[in-house]
């Protein structure tokens, strides 16, 4: 135990140097990384995608307009854009593109593939599946003054319009194969990208290599990767043995632990908090959720503080936070946080706050079916945890853990009581982390059946807002509200945990696992 | 023998037909359906109703389930499996990708179990109660004791403690790399084979104790026939009629059912394609793999029948 405590110490202390480490060293040329993906990608459309299984073997043969500074986030720069303007009004976006760039074919990039590209997300042709249609539902018109100029204009302004743009989902498509056939990207992979792709057997693995016509001078300095989809314990023997040099994903604890000791100072460890959330949702259109005391008397009796310690020593969680990421600009303070019920430090007083609630509500011995996922990290444990702490209040909580097609379907459907809910993001927004606590019949991802226009009616307004302080004040009162309401309970959020190879250089953890994957800047000293 | 052949041939399609209407109809009473688990199952995107509906229409998950059924058997019956509804790619090529793979370890685990099941089997039932007899009867029992997956564990964690090393994790067909292939192979095949010896082991021993007490064999005993001569062309010729069906079927069944030795070995076989299909709702892969199962398992009780006929002579007469 010692050892291992002095191992992680030492990677830990090894990473820290690392950035300075690898900025000083000179990036070498050459080399295939080979990285495990713990699932696959079930077809080969960012724009129809939701998983990090597709971005981490797909998004290297892809650019997108802008995206997030791999170093830096949450900075945004130029991707196959090379600058932008917006109007003062805010209603007003021009591009200017990179000139020289071409696609994996041989063909130049011009204006037309954005425009294309983003045309078939906001308005996709039959057939075609446009996930984040809604978001991109402000774009008024995107026009092409020339080749390498685009202007986008929205109806409304849109606070999070500029880092959407940033989206690992945004993949520029080539407009003459999209002319040819809108669903082509479907079956196909050919990008501007770093990587060109080269197979992927199904089940097995993908394979991309080197692009060298990549608009990028000098990037990228591997000559390929290889994924190879791998997952639980073969990935972590995998990763020990040095088959594969990194998962992006994340590891839990107990695999930091084994990979550290296994390693040793071939073991670089990267942690970060994660932009994902376990939220217990409650159908308050059925008794007894349908009453704000009961709900809010679950949520008053979960020790956060305590929890979100002796589960991060288990478990890939650990940030006590609210509906926006702890540390993210926009989320609320400690002090504004602990005004919330259910935040305070003070568990005893919460904890008898909670059982009055429950005696005015009649509801002094409540029983019911709590719905969890049958995946063990992270749901198993936080499950486990949120039964115990109900339980001290005497709620009694039976943990339903369902195979995860039926836990989604009894998540959506009319017979759920409680569930153990999750929302992840590939960025801190607002816009996205709120969808969750909106009007059920505006979302489609709050199970909750909680309808209250107010909520909306804040939601859009912050939307709306391009001034940080008004919009945080919006903010500030979504959260009041759904805290009380407790209709959608955030309980601990997520700790990103990576250990790598030390031979992999120069690729730097984010809160997101949708981000900095095109891998342009990754180089292997070997 | 021919008309026992197309008797056999012919019994094959209401068995089909049956497997094929259980499946495709028990796997609409499950909730669910892939379209939402493929649209919401990580990043949690907020896609609007009719996206989802659209989806489903587009999988013809719309219509109703009778119509479903015989577009899909219609397929069948012309050699079309569908196309995955995770994947969009044809069945027939996911699970050509994988079987390669699945029948070459069902096939060296079979090698090997033969290979140690007949001659520690005969061995055991020659030497009954002493102590070779004990000590196959030891390896066996463990044999049946230890699960398949549990010694795959203990493998890869002793190659890898040992050596920091573990099996390839890209299959590589035979015909093109022998030494990657069998270097990767090799210890599922171990792993599954101990096991399945351990079975026709068992069945080895007690069939040819059985068959040693047989009047044929006393007969050639009394007739002066060599000890060893009795065995091998009087006592095992008729024994290996339960051993041969007992490898058959166990063989069948490594076809897809390694489900968990594959995920130990990280093999991307025919058993890991069956949990995923399950997992995501993928209709039309399950339904091919059941089919895939099915007619697996038909074949082998097929071509065990006709090896019943050449090895009892009685069954091509009756």
């Amino acid at each position: 135990m010692r050892r291992t405590t002095f191992a992680i110490t030492t990677a830990l202390a090894f990473w820290l140097a690392a950035p300075d480490a690898a900025t000083a060293q000179e990036p070498k040329r050459g080399g295939i990384l080979n990285f495990a993906v713990s699932a696959e990608p079930p077809n080969y459309d960012c724009h129809a995608n939701t998983s990090f299984a597709f971005v981490h073997p797909v998004r290297p043969s892809y650019n997108t307009l802008l995206r997030f500074v791999p170093d830096n986030y949450p900075e945004i720069e130029g991707d196959l854009a090379e600058s932008w303007d917006i109007s003062d009004d805010g209603l007003t976006y021009t591009f200017q593109l990179r000139q020289g760039v071409k696609f994996h074919d041989g063909s130049d990039f011009t204006s037309r593939d954005v425009k294309a590209s983003y045309d078939r997300i906001r308005d996709p042709a039959d057939g075609v599946r446009s996930i984040r249609q809604a978001a991109y539902a402000d774009i008024e018109s995107i026009e092409t003054p020339d080749d390498h100029t685009v202007v986008v204009k929205l109806s409304a302004p849109n606070a999070a319009m500029l880092s959407q743009f940033a989206s690992p989902w945004d993949c520029i498509y080539s407009a003459a194969k999209l002319d040819e056939d809108p669903r082509w990207p479907e079956q196909n992979v050919m990008g501007t990208g770093p990587f060109t792709f080269v197979e992927h057997s199904a089940g097995s693995h993908w394979i991309g290599e080197r692009f060298e016509d990549y608009w990028d001078e000098g990037k990228p300095y591997l000559d390929g990767f290889r994924a190879t989809f791998i997952r639980g314990a073969p990935m972590v023997n995998a990763l020990a043995a040095g088959e594969v040099l990194v998962e992006f994903r994340g590891q839990s604890p107990a695999d930091r632990d084994r990979l550290v000791s296994q390693l040793g100072d071939k073991a670089v460890v990267q942690e970060s908090p994660w932009t994902c959330v376990l939220i217990v949702a409650l159908n308050t259109e059925k008794p007894p959720f349908d009453d704000a005391r009961v709900r809010r008397a679950l949520s008053l009796a979960i020790d956060r503080y305590t929890g979100a310690e002796a589960l991060s020593r288990i478990a890939l969680v650990r940030e006590v936070g609210g509906l926006l990421r702890p540390g993210y600009e926009l989320a609320a303070s400690q002090e504004e946080m602990e005004s919330w019920p259910g935040f305070s430090r003070d568990i005893e007083a919460s904890r008898e706050e909670a059982r009055r609630l429950l005696a005015e509500a009649g509801q002094e011995n409540l029983s019911f079916t709590f719905t969890n996922r049958n995946v063990p990290m992270p749901y198993t444990p936080v499950g486990v945890f949120l039964i115990d702490q109900w339980r001290q209040i005497g709620v009694t909580a039976e943990h339903e853990q369902l195979e995860t097609r039926l836990y989604q379907s009894k998540l959506r459907g009319d017979e759920l009581e409680a569930g153990l809910d999750f929302h992840c993001d590939y960025m801190d927004e607002p816009n996205l982390q709120l969808i969750k606590y909106i009007s059920s019949d505006k979302s489609s991802i709050n199970y909750s059946g909680y309808d209250n226009p107010r909520v909306d009616e804040l939601y859009e307004a912050q939307a709306r807002e391009l001034d940080m302080e008004a919009r945080k004040g919006y903010i500030r009162e979504i959260e009041k509200i759904a805290m009380e309401d407790a209709y959608n309970i955030p309980t601990i959020w997520w700790h990103r945990i990576i250990v790598h190879h030390d031979t992999l250089k120069n690729w730097h953890i984010t809160p997101s696992h949708y981000l900095n994957q095109d891998l342009s800047e990754v180089w292997l000293d070997q | 023998m021919f008309a026992y052949t197309i008797k056999r041939i012919l019994l094959m399609i209401p068995t089909l037909l049956g497997v094929a209407i259980l499946v495709f109809f028990m796997l609409r009473v499950m909730p669910g359906d892939d379209v939402v688990d493929l649209m919401l199952r990580a990043e949690g995107a907020n896609v609007p109703q009719h996206v989802i509906d659209a989806e489903r229409a587009r999988l013809g998950l719309d219509q109703p389930i009778v119509i479903q059924f015989f577009s899909w058997f219609g397929g069948i019956l012309q050699g079309d499996l569908g196309l995955s509804m995770w994947t969009g790619r044809p069945v027939a090529y996911e699970i050509g990708q994988r079987l390669e793979l699945s029948l070459q370890v069902a096939l060296m685990a079979t090698i090997l179990a033969v290979l140690i099941a007949l001659p520690l089997g005969t061995l055991s039932a020659i030497f009954k109660n002493t102590w070779i007899d004990h000590a196959i009867r030891i390896f066996s029992i463990a044999g049946l004791a230890v699960p398949s997956f549990w010694l795959g564990m203990i493998i890869i964690l002793l190659l890898l403690t040992n050596f920091g090393w573990i099996p390839p994790l890209n299959f590589v067909s035979f015909f093109e790399d022998p030494w990657h292939n069998l270097s990767q192979l090799i210890w599922p095949a171990l792993a599954v084979g101990y096991r399945y010896s351990a079975v026709a082991t068992r069945m080895t021993r007690s069939s040819i104790l059985e068959v040693m007490q047989e009047d044929y064999i006393r007969t050639a005993r009394a007739k002066g026939v060599f000890e060893r001569l009795v065995v091998a062309r009087h006592g095992m010729r008729n024994a290996l009629l339960p051993v041969v069906t007992v490898i058959g079927l166990e063989f069948a069944f490594l076809i897809g059912g390694l489900v968990v030795t594959e995920q130990v070995f990280a093999l991307n076989g025919i058993g890991r394609l069956f949990v995923q299909a399950v997992t995501r709702g993928d209709y039309t892969m399950i339904q091919a793999l059941v089919l895939l199962v099915a007619v697996t398992f038909i074949l082998v009780n097929f071509l065990i029948d006709m090896l019943y006929a050449v090895l009892d002579p009685r069954i091509r007469y009756s």
